[in-house]
């Protein structure tokens, strides 16, 4: 199940691998995605600190980590193709080792809220 | 349309070169080119090219232009005239200082002019744009700090309605980025600056006006609070023209400023031409400014090269015949002139915010100063018509879109920034249109989508362009 950073990031817990994405707002709100700065594997990650970059037609937008830890894995899919994260609500874009406990997420019901 | 090296034949010669004067010099294997890739047409075909180029661009010159931050006023056909003067125009830069006094002159009198509007001590015209005189005005305040032994200030603390060239120069320049949150009314939040502030900060970068178009009120109190820490204060120039000539950077606390000439004091850019970003400092940063610096000696203008300087950072003295353009207009427009050129911009700015408010719902509560931002967010709710589609639909109705999507902070922004040189009467028509797009987008939501319908390509396909762009010619 995923939860949601109040920066539109979800980490989403598969086989004991943390992996994380954008929400379906914020894909939306940035509209077409040309470009995906991967992190690099092995990065360390803060919580709530800038891991990589998104460009779209409209802007340049940082996903911040929702956890601290270390990158172990990246979607090499979406090197060629970003659009990825707007057409598959479930696209990740790293994977991460925690390094302590996810804090101060949202739940979807919570995150809808937020939104308003 | 094809390119001119698509309609390139090799049977074809428009220009004859003249015969070599001087022997031919036979250079060693591997440092020639096989042969250099020209297109080969006749001058009538040159010219058809190009001119078909201009029908299909749109200028200044074209109608109204409102790209928000970019300040596209006018560009007087005068000083076309002025920088093409050959004393000018045909000077080489390494001739010697004694030889080139007007041209000298011309940049020292131009820097004590700048001086005098934005209140510092001194300036410097290499830097060749906006952002390259960010960048130079960074490295004053680097060299500043380590000229005092000061190696701690590693951080430049920079709003989150600035231009994204302000985080990209402080990085280029060395520097750790801190955002600085603004509050509802776009000011900067006082309190979290205070927390922010530190034996780190080596300055903050502010635009004033901001990029919502919002005279910082408490820019005194801010400079105050950063100086208080030991950091110093960078005023970007990019929206002088809603106070040249009224109130001064210096005045304000600021103790570096850069100024873009081509869009303040009416060099022509974008397409039309180069820029420059002059930067001017206080006496304590003048040390650092970039070599060789003119001097007014009594043997006439010289160049000096101080020691502690930050370093050059152009070849030469910038773009030259820019700062003749700038000169120009502020001989023209005198003190007041550029005081009532602002007040002007500022007015026409208020005026079509006013009017376009009468056809969709726009906070008109503050006054704005010369530019102005709307969020297309409630029209995108309600139609689903963006920002983008209106911006689309302003190009059939003869008008430059505005800047759209920027600043980042307000969801769906357009911004408008008039200035000083359309009359009331393209301000109401550009109102009229706006309006007219508006009531469309509820009444036909596709139509507006549609558009633009009147330009040889519609809407170009953006993503793919950014996803797979061709690069070869």
């Amino acid at each position: 199940m995923k939860k949601y950073s109040e920066t539109h990031e979800w980490l989403e817990i598969k086989d004991g691998v943390a992996y994380v994405g954008i929400s379906r707002h914020a894909a939306q709100e940035l509209g077409e995605i040309v470009f995906v700065q991967l992190p690099e594997t092995g990065a360390a990650v803060s919580a709530g600190q800038p891991a990589c970059e998104i460009e779209s037609v409209k802007a340049v937008a940082e996903v911040n980590s929702p956890v601290d830890g270390t990158v172990t894995a990246v979607n090499t899919a979406l090197e060629d193709a970003p659009e990825l994260l707007s057409e598959d609500g479930d696209a990740w874009i790293f994977a991460v080792e925690p390094s302590s406990a996810a804090a101060g997420l949202m739940t979807e019901e919570e995150y809808k809220e937020f939104l308003g | 349309m094809k390119t001119v090296f698509e309609k390139s034949s090799a049977e074809i010669k428009g220009m004859e070169m003249p015969a070599p004067q001087v022997e031919k010099h036979i250079f060693a294997e591997g440092l020639l080119r096989d042969g250099l890739r020209l297109p080969e047409l006749s001058e009538q075909e040159v010219a058809r090219h190009y001119t078909a180029l201009s029908k299909r661009a749109f200028g200044v010159d074209d109608g109204f232009y409102p790209l928000g931050s970019c300040t596209m006023k006018y560009n007087p056909k005068l000083h076309e005239k002025l920088a093409a003067l050959a004393g000018f125009a045909d000077v080489h830069p390494l001739t010697r200082a004694d030889k080139i006094q007007g041209s000298l002159a011309l940049i020292d009198t131009l820097n004590s002019y700048l001086c005098g509007i934005t209140g510092m001590d001194a300036f410097t015209t290499q830097p060749c744009a906006g952002a390259h005189g960010e960048f130079l005005g960074l490295l004053l305040i680097k060299a500043y700090h380590a000229s005092r032994g000061d190696g701690a200030r590693t951080k430049v603390i920079i709003p989150d309605s600035a231009h994204g060239t302000n985080p990209a120069s402080a990085v280029m320049a060395g520097f750790e980025v801190v955002h600085a949150g603004t509050d509802a009314s776009g000011d900067i939040d006082l309190d979290a600056l205070r927390a922010l502030v530190g034996a780190d900060t080596a300055a903050l970068m502010l635009t004033n006006p901001s990029t919502l178009g919002l005279f910082e009120k408490n820019v005194l109190k801010i400079a105050e609070i950063v100086h208080d820490a030991g950091g110093l204060m960078y005023y970007d120039g990019a929206n002088l023209n809603a106070v040249a000539g009224v109130v001064r950077p210096g005045d304000m606390g600021f103790d570096v400023v850069h100024l873009n000439l081509h869009k303040t004091f009416s060099a022509p850019h974008g397409g039309g031409g180069p820029g420059a970003g002059p930067v001017g400092c206080k006496k304590a940063l003048v040390p650092f400014l970039p070599n060789p610096r003119i001097a007014d000696t009594d043997e006439g203008f010289r160049f000096n090269y101080g020691k502690r300087s930050a370093g050059r950072v152009s070849a030469f003295y910038g773009n030259f015949g820019v700062l003749v353009k700038a000169l120009a207009y502020i001989v023209t427009l005198g003190g007041e002139g550029i005081a009532q050129a602002s007040e002007t911009a500022v007015l026409n700015a208020n005026y079509l915010r006013e009017k376009m408010s009468l056809h969709y719902p726009i906070d008109t509560s503050r006054p704005c100063m010369h530019e102005f931002v709307v969020s297309m967010k409630k029209l995108k709710d309600d139609t689903g018509v963006t920002a983008n589609d209106v911006a689309k639909a302003l190009i059939d109705r003869g008008i430059h879109p505005p800047t759209i999507y920027f600043p980042l902070i307000v969801e769906e922004a357009m911004m408008f920034e008039p200035t000083e040189t359309e009359t009331k009467e393209g301000l109401d028509r550009a109102a009229e249109a706006f309006g007219e797009i508006v009531r469309l987008a509820y009444a036909d939501p596709a139509a507006v989508k549609r558009a633009p319908v009147t330009t040889p390509i519609g809407r170009p396909d953006e993503a793919a362009a950014a996803r797979h762009p061709v690069l070869v010619g």
